[in-house]
This record gives structure tokens, sequence and C-alpha cells, in this order.
């Protein structure tokens, strides 16, 4: 059965991988390469980045430091694929192994539920992990392009992690839970994360227009979407076919 | 007769979510770890490899 599951998995997540990037190369990589043009013009004259007021007032003192508008930190000399081609390889690659993880997590989970797996489930499924691990935590922490301003890395990614677990939890009782009681908690549950709250960013100013950061975020959001429903469809349909001839 | 009918399906349903959550599990986990590895890891040779689809996916980034 595990052997079925990572065979469907890799298949799918093949397919998936591949339609993404196509998707992605005519919809969200023109907006970050963009982006970057005015990320690089900043960076390019750090003196009037740095030159901006950032005045607190009287509650500088909560604010130390680290809460100084941070432009988005390479490090420096570390390798990074060049321009062109080698980077849109390694973004298909990116894009392959995501499309292998997501499906895996969806057949795991399938198998685990139990019943039927096929595309209809798997589409299902999909759209209920689109919803968990992408639409419920950019409520929080919504697509950046690069140059965005944003929290401190690693706060920012146990809170997106954190909510995906919790909207998982919360969505699966609301939809299988026998009670109402199990599926109130699930909508607690979805909803404690946001009550909590994401990490913020110390500004809400961009190197680069509004409007193409709001383009980016629904560009962004029709991908995961695809990433997530197709590689329901294609690993359930997958699934069906191979564990039938099991 | 009729309880020793209808206790089989339950016992091989039992048996068969048990032979289920083994598979289920590690697929499950193989799927988080990989997921993890590409939008989440931090070495910045991974995070240049992967930025433009983490971007892309609106996973936190930078």
């Amino acid at each position: 059965m595990l052997k079925t599951i990572i065979v469907s998995a890799f298949g799918a997540g093949l397919l998936v991988g591949a339609i993404l990037t196509g998707v992605q190369l005519v919809t969200t990589e023109p907006l970050i390469l963009h982006g970057e043009t005015f990320e690089k013009a900043a960076e390019a004259a750090p003196a009037v980045a740095a030159s901006v007021p950032h005045d607190h007032g009287a509650d500088s003192v909560s604010h130390g430091p680290a809460a100084a508008p941070e432009a988005h930190h390479h490090d420096e000399g570390a390798w990074e694929p060049t321009d062109g081609f080698e980077r849109s390889a390694y973004t298909l690659l990116a894009n392959l192994l995501m499309g292998v993880a997501v499906s895996a997590i969806l057949l795991g989970v399938m198998t685990l539920k139990g019943g039927r797996i096929d595309a209809r489930t798997g589409v299902l499924w999909g759209l209920g992990g689109f919803f968990a691990a992408s639409l419920l935590p950019s409520l929080g922490l919504s697509p950046e392009l690069p140059g965005t301003a944003a929290a401190e890395i690693t706060s920012r990614q146990i809170w997106w992690l954190s909510t995906a677990a919790a909207s998982a939890v919360g969505l699966a009782l609301i939809v299988f839970g026998s009670a109402w009681f199990w599926k109130a908690a699930g909508v607690v549950i979805a909803i404690v994360p946001h009550v909590i709250g994401a990490p913020q960013p110390p500004t809400l100013e961009a190197a680069y227009p509004a409007a193409l950061g709001a383009e980016f975020v629904a560009a962004s959001l029709v991908v995961s979407a695809l990433l997530w429903s197709l590689s329901g469809v294609f690993s359930g349909w997958l699934y069906q076919r191979l564990s039938r001839s099991d | 007769m009729v309880t020793s009918s209808s206790s089989i399906p339950s016992i091989q349903s039992a048996a068969s979510a048990q032979s289920r959550a083994v598979p289920a599990v590690l697929a499950l986990a193989f799927g988080v770890l990989l997921f993890l590895g590409t939008g989440f890891a931090a070495p910045s040779m991974i995070h240049n490899a992967t930025h433009d689809t983490r971007h892309a996916l609106g996973l936190p980034c930078h």
C-alpha cells in the first residue's frame, strides 16, 4: 500500500510541478521579476531608504532596533541560481518537489481517513488542503512580493505552520465531526491563530507599487489553489488505477 | 450466529484500519518533511534555489 501511495505521489507530483511551473511563468514569475527591479533600485540607493524617518516617539522603548524596516536580506556571497534558464530550472525542481510533497500529504490523510480514493474525492481533499495551508494562513500573512517588509522570518514560519495545522484540524472537525460541539470546536480552533495574530511587518511601505502587490496576492492564491486541487485530482486518480492492478 | 456474523466485519474493519495506519502515517510524514525541506528550510542555498516557488505559493520567505 505504501508503495502504491509513494508511486502515485511521485507521478502526480511530477505532473503538477510541470503544470505549475508553466502557470507560474505567465502569472507570478513576471510579477516577482518586476517587483525585484524596485527592490534592487531601493538597495542601490540605501541612503534614501535609511533616511526615511522612522519615529515611533514614545513607544520607541518597546520597539528595539530589530523593529527597524528590514529590506530583504540576501546572504551576500551565498550561491544563487543565475537569472534565466538556471533560475527557472531550480523553480521547476522546487515545484516538482512541492507537487510530490502535497500529493503524499493528501494520499496519507485520505488513507488514514479510509474510504474511496479517486480523482473525485482527491479534488475535495485538495481543496480542503488549499483552504488550510494557503487561504486561511494568507489572512494573517499575505503572499509577499520580493522586497516586502516583514517581521523576522522564523516567527512568521512558526505562525504560518501553526495556522495551517490549526486550520487543518479545525476543518476536519467541521467536516467530519459527528456532533455540533465538535463542529463548533473546529470553528474555534481555526479562528484562534487569527485572534493571536500573525507577526506584523515593521512598516507597510514597499518599494513597489501597491497594485503590483495586489496582483501578486491574487496570482499566488490561484497558483496555490492549482497546486492543492491538481495534486488531489492526479494523486487520487493514479492511486485508484494503481491499487486496482495490485 | 447473528452476533458472530455481525462481529466479523467490525473485526475486519479494525484490522484494515490498523494495516492502513502505518503506510498512511509514513506517507504523511514523508510529504510533510519534503514540504518543509522545499518550502521552509533555512540554508541560503536551499532558500535561493526555491525562492520563486516559495514566493509564488505565498510561503514566508526571507
